[in-house]
């Protein structure tokens, strides 16, 4: 509980769960403010935001209710950002599990295969996989998943080498549990609190390859993204730069929400840290 | 000498990892729907089956994919890269003419990052918890969340259409031919913004490892003795605490270079300048799959030189590194 209080004494920390339950709050809401298609058309094109009541964001160069577009993005950038991580974080760790417990052989091949992710721009390994298997909402977070696993694994493997003959686990061999049982079993739930933490990072920088990867044109068309939306205003840019503006905004909102959660988690569970 | 032979090592380390990465990504591409001949066909407007054929046979596609792999590595180590049939040049070439480019963005994004992040962290720890640092911390957080494809549209709108004190795009003013200084400045004055827009996140970066390496540095014995001397802070921070203080942010050059080398992709669209991170993008939007395989093979060989100087640096800043085996 002392994690708790500490968490609640930063204001960064607290200002970071604040807009990040606003995000959340703002994809729940979606289905029920805007229960229309948020990609039908809804009224002129290109209204200016405070202009017109029924448009409070106004609308974007075909018609679409720039607001609703907001409120489904969120949606997609939780989702992508979410389950990607999770994909990265679950592939890391268990390679970084495996690296770290074993050593030896395994250790070389397994960290060489890191280096290579990491010697390759991870935007630029993106690109290929969008290239190769296409990008529908499945396969883009798949692909932003699979090129953010490096990290994690480093981490991951630096605990496990710290841990793996501490003293219970050399308790747990002399009780003769397996190899498995001992990585899933003993020491992944004493090496996962950092690798936790760093999912904040891992997550941030997700939604940011896949705004980016929107914009690009190179993301999912036909689902409400902000990066989509971005790269529709650029169209426009010249007068009506607002339809660029607006998502951008709430891009940053959210990875400026992700990133100081993931800080504030950071600094109460790991205090001594703190102190620096 | 000793510093060359252990980043040497490093760099002959890196030989195996290019290897891997080629290997993955080529038959990661062998997945890919239609291959080049396919995307020629549809440039020419098509074409009958034996056409493709001949095509296929001419340019060893109609082998297996282990042989293809093996003509494929073999052309690589005498640095063919092969052909692009959308370009009609060899890919080597397609790529030399966008390399120059994407060098000076990074060169030029990376000493902004370096610099400023360098120049601001110092003030933050200086002037730990008041309100230069809360500021500076504050900024560093929002440009680490800020999207720098967005952050450049939004600088195009204001500087290049509303004050139209930059241009909006391009690498120089293609509507007179100018030359020598001049040329250099138009280029100069067109990569502003791109270079602020890549280097925005890296400086978000920079500052905050300075301010938490140089508040570490400080609370050291040896700044306690320098200024127990008599020293004065500038004194004591300029001739003792950054040398120090500097060697993460080294490290972190070596690590973000990819990371830069991708944001340019993304930077490169926005300002349509004609560099690698371009070429990337439209190698995938028209499926030249060759030109895409060379680029792989040439931004990790970037990250990996990049490394390579990152490693001697280091033991530059830091003699011990060389002396120890």
């Amino acid at each position: 509980m002392d994690a708790v209080k500490r968490y609640f004494r930063s204001p960064a920390a607290v200002i970071g769960l604040v807009l990040l339950l606003a995000v959340i709050a703002m994809a729940l809401a979606a289905g029920f403010l805007y229960p229309r298609d948020p990609l039908a058309l809804a009224g002129r094109p290109l209204v200016w935001p405070f202009t017109n009541p029924r448009f409070p964001l106004g609308t974007d160069n075909s018609g679409r209710d720039i607001a609703a577009q907001v409120f489904y993005g969120a949606r997609i950038s939780l989702l992508i950002g979410g389950v990607a991580t999770a994909i990265a974080i679950t592939i890391g760790t268990l390679l970084g599990a495996f690296a770290g417990y074993y050593g030896g052989w395994v250790d070389n091949i397994l960290m060489r295969i890191t280096e290579a992710f990491q010697t390759l721009p991870n935007f630029v390994l993106l690109l290929v996989l969008v290239a190769v298997f296409g990008s529908t909402l499945t396969t883009v977070t798949i692909a932003i998943g699979v090129v953010s696993w490096p990290a994690p694994a480093r981490l991951t493997r630096a605990e496990f080498l710290s841990l793996r003959n501490r003293e219970f686990v050399q308790a747990g061999r002399t009780l003769g549990m397996k190899d498995l049982q001992l990585i899933l079993g003993e020491i992944l739930p004493n090496a996962l609190p950092p690798v936790i933490v760093y999912a904040g990072v891992v997550m941030a920088v997700a939604i940011l390859l896949e705004s980016a990867l929107a914009f690009l044109r190179l993301s999912d068309p036909n689902v409400a993204s902000w990066g989509n939306l971005i790269g529709l205003g650029r169209d426009v840019l010249r007068v009506q730069w607002y339809v660029s503006a607006i998502p951008g905004i709430a891009i940053l909102v959210t990875v400026l929400a992700v990133s100081l959660v993931g800080q504030g988690l950071n600094d109460a569970l790991n205090p001594r840290l703190k102190q620096r | 000498m000793r510093i060359l032979t252990l980043a040497g090592r490093r760099l002959a380390a890196s030989i195996p990892t290019l290897f891997l990465i080629l290997i993955g990504v080529f038959l990661l591409l062998q997945f890919a729907p239609g291959d080049t001949v396919d995307a020629m066909m549809a440039q020419m407007g098509g074409g009958d089956a034996a056409t493709a054929r001949e095509l296929r046979k001419f340019y060893g596609l109609d082998l297996s994919i282990p042989m293809q792999l093996a003509n494929y590595l073999w052309r690589l180590v005498r640095l063919d890269l092969g052909f692009s049939s959308i370009y009609g040049k060899p890919v080597a070439t397609v790529i030399m003419e966008r390399l120059p480019p994407t060098i000076l963005l990074m060169t030029a994004s990376l000493s902004f990052a370096f610099f400023f992040g360098l120049v601001f962290g110092v003030i933050a720890a200086r002037a730990v918890n008041k309100w230069p640092d809360t500021l500076i911390s504050t900024l560093g957080l929002i440009f680490y969340a800020t999207p720098s494809f967005w952050f450049g549209l939004m600088a195009i709108v204001v500087f290049s259409i509303y004050l139209q004190w930059l241009p909006a795009g391009g690498l120089e003013d293609i509507g007179q031919v100018q030359t020598g200084v001049w040329r250099m400045i138009d280029i100069a004055r067109h990569l502003i913004l791109p270079t602020l827009t890549l280097g925005l996140i890296f400086l978000a970066i920079y500052l905050r490892i300075m301010r938490a390496s140089m508040l570490e540095v400080l609370n050291l014995d040896y700044v306690r003795t320098a200024r127990a001397k008599g020293l004065d802070e500038t004194r004591v921070v300029t001739g003792h605490v950054l040398r120090n203080a500097l060697l993460p942010m080294v490290t972190l050059i070596g690590l973000q270079a990819g990371t830069m080398l991708g944001g340019s992709v993304v930077v490169e669209s926005v300002f349509s300048l004609p560099g690698l991170g371009r070429l990337a993008y439209e190698s995938v939007i028209q499926r030249d799959l060759n030109t895409l395989l060379g680029i792989v093979f040439v931004s990790a060989l970037l990250v990996i030189t990049v490394n390579f100087v990152v490693d001697l640096l280091y033991a530059r800043l830091d003699p011990r590194i060389s002396a120890e085996g």
